[in-house]
């Protein structure tokens, strides 16, 4: 028998510390709707998506009334998009985007991911058709994801997709004036982007991947905060030690839900996102676990080395709970979806300078940061390549989700709303990186990478 | 199929009463059943077997929340894996 206790503090959790899954999300290849005709392409994609993701929300629904656990999200990554529409003789690409959304409306999920392209190498014709798209693409529809990837340990950082994308965010950002550039909040850069994650707005079903899965991402940064409480003081063995029991917890439940998720839908289980995701509720924030280790506010002088014990104690404890974590796997740091971030940023303690440096050892990268809207395509392609050669040189993930915000600067928000949050906006060097976003090529990769 | 059904709330006549007249109904069995006054409110924590119930779990969720709501505490029922998962190996 399960003691009272035990049952009580699994109730407080999910009342009063935001504990969730944060999202069910079924990725489905789409390799099987390649067409040449780019219309019945278009036909293939929705058709598929429809069938294999039908009962997804359902399923996620009677789970979440059965064990009383919220889950917040139900979504659909897809086959990177350029590999489909490059089989077609379509001109332009947005119709396949158009289906996905239509698809994504059909099935009731919140967001689908997978209008991406990986080029960390080199772009073929297609990548470069479907990137030149993107700001179409995420103007006229409502719930598609973007995704680049343009570097990678192996094969270095792609230095003209990363100039390419400076502009594609600028652009997306004007196409999407009047919602505050929220066209750019579906859109990430990524250097060694991975196959099987479930977050938004970064997931794509990678080629590696089985025809369909499901991925889980769980969430808790009000319960880690929550536990931290109680060892106010104690040497910072005794915060890993805590953090770790804390995640384990969290992340069985995770395991739990994604076991039965698989087995009620048919369709084989992947992996758990041991992740610690913010929301803009406050008590559900990781800046505020940071500060709770001892820092006035986070940003400040230690921020760095309370972020990297957070981040590995969240895996170390999570990786036990399950049978197979994967996806990016630690703690996310987005600006505009943290109460604590939000305010720390808006106080001037937490800048972009640290924000990059606290990219080093957390499980993401520069995410939801809301920068004046008169910034520069190449500067936000050089702030690109800063965080590309991160992930680069540490064999890690890292992303860039920037927000320039049309006609605002320093001091002033943006509102996106839900979980997407708000975001002020915060300054960015002046001085000019044009030139050397402008010479072109690649960046090598580090010598680590030849491994073999 | 084992449930935890737990209520919490300011203590009044008739609430053990009313839940399990509800769950009787439904002909789902009592395990066992602890009740203490935890920092002043009710709490009572039952597990029940759902395994003959005449209504699904998500249903009967439904039903206990509208109790719950007329009588204006907190009810609850979940499947017991989900305790199990967080705290047993």
């Amino acid at each position: 028998m399960l003691n009272q206790k035990d049952i009580l503090s699994t109730i407080e959790m999910i009342d009063q510390q935001h504990l969730d899954i944060r999202t069910i999300t079924m990725g489905i290849s789409l390799l099987s709707c390649c067409d040449p005709d780019g219309k019945k392409a278009c036909d293939k994609v929705y058709d598929k998506i429809t069938r294999y993701a039908e009962k997804l929300v359902k399923t996620g629904e009677d789970i979440e009334r059965e064990f009383g656990i919220p889950i917040v999200n139900k979504r659909i990554s897809v086959t990177p998009m350029a590999l489909v529409a490059g089989a077609s003789d379509a001109k332009d690409y947005v119709p396949f985007a158009l289906a996905m959304d239509r698809a994504a409306k059909t099935c009731g999920v919140n967001f689908i991911g997978g209008y991406s392209a990986l080029v960390q190498k080199g772009m073929t014709l297609a990548d470069e058709k479907l990137i030149r798209s993107i700001p179409e693409a995420l103007a006229s529809t409502d719930l598609v994801c973007s995704s680049v990837n343009v570097g990678s340990t192996k094969a270095g950082i792609n230095m003209d997709a990363v100039a390419l994308m400076g502009r594609v965010i600028k652009e997306t950002a004007r196409l999407t004036e009047a919602q505050d550039g929220l066209g750019c909040a579906k859109l990430v850069v990524f250097c060694n982007a991975v196959e099987d994650n479930p977050f938004m707005a970064g997931a794509f079903h990678g080629v590696g991947e089985a025809e369909k899965v499901i991925n889980v991402g769980v969430s808790g940064p009000g319960v880690v905060h929550h536990a931290l409480q109680s060892v106010k003081g104690q040497p910072f063995e005794v915060v890993a030690e805590t953090v770790k029991k804390t995640a384990f917890r969290i992340t069985r439940m995770g395991q739990l839900v994604a076991q039965e998720a698989s087995r009620r839908l048919d369709t084989p289980f992947g992996i758990v996102d041991l992740s610690l995701a913010p929301t803009p509720a406050v008590g559900d924030s990781v800046a505020r676990i940071l500060e709770e280790m001892g820092l006035e506010v986070c940003g400040t002088h230690g921020t760095t080395a309370a972020l990297a014990l957070l981040n590995d104690a969240v895996k170390k404890g999570g990786v036990m709970a399950s049978s197979s974590v994967g996806g990016l796997s630690g703690a996310f740091i987005p600006v505009s979806e943290d109460e604590g971030m939000i305010a720390a940023a808006r106080s001037g303690v937490l800048t972009l300078d640290k924000l990059e440096a606290m990219t080093c050892v957390c499980s993401v990268g520069l995410d939801m940061i809301a920068v004046p809207g008169d910034t520069s395509a190449e500067t936000i392609s050089a702030i690109i390549a800063d965080e590309a050669a991160i992930g680069m040189v540490n064999c890690k993930t890292t992303a860039v989700r920037l927000l320039p915000a049309p006609n605002k600067t320093v001091g002033d928000t943006i509102e996106m709303g839900g979980l997407l949050g708000s975001a002020p906006v915060m300054p960015v060097h002046n001085e000019s990186a044009a030139a050397f976003i402008g010479r072109g090529g690649r960046i090598p990769a580090p010598m680590h990478s030849l491994k073999n | 199929m084992n449930a935890i059904v737990t209520v919490v709330g300011r203590d009044r006549v008739g609430i053990i009463a009313s839940v399990c007249a509800l769950l009787a109904e439904n002909n789902v069995n009592i395990l066992d059943i602890s009740q203490t006054i935890l920092q002043g409110s009710f709490t009572m924590v039952m597990a029940v077997d759902v395994g003959a119930s005449k209504a699904p779990v998500g249903d009967l969720r439904d039903q206990l929340e509208e109790l719950g709501k007329k009588m204006e505490i907190s009810i609850r029922i979940q499947r017991e894996e989900i305790f199990d998962a967080m705290h047993r190996i």
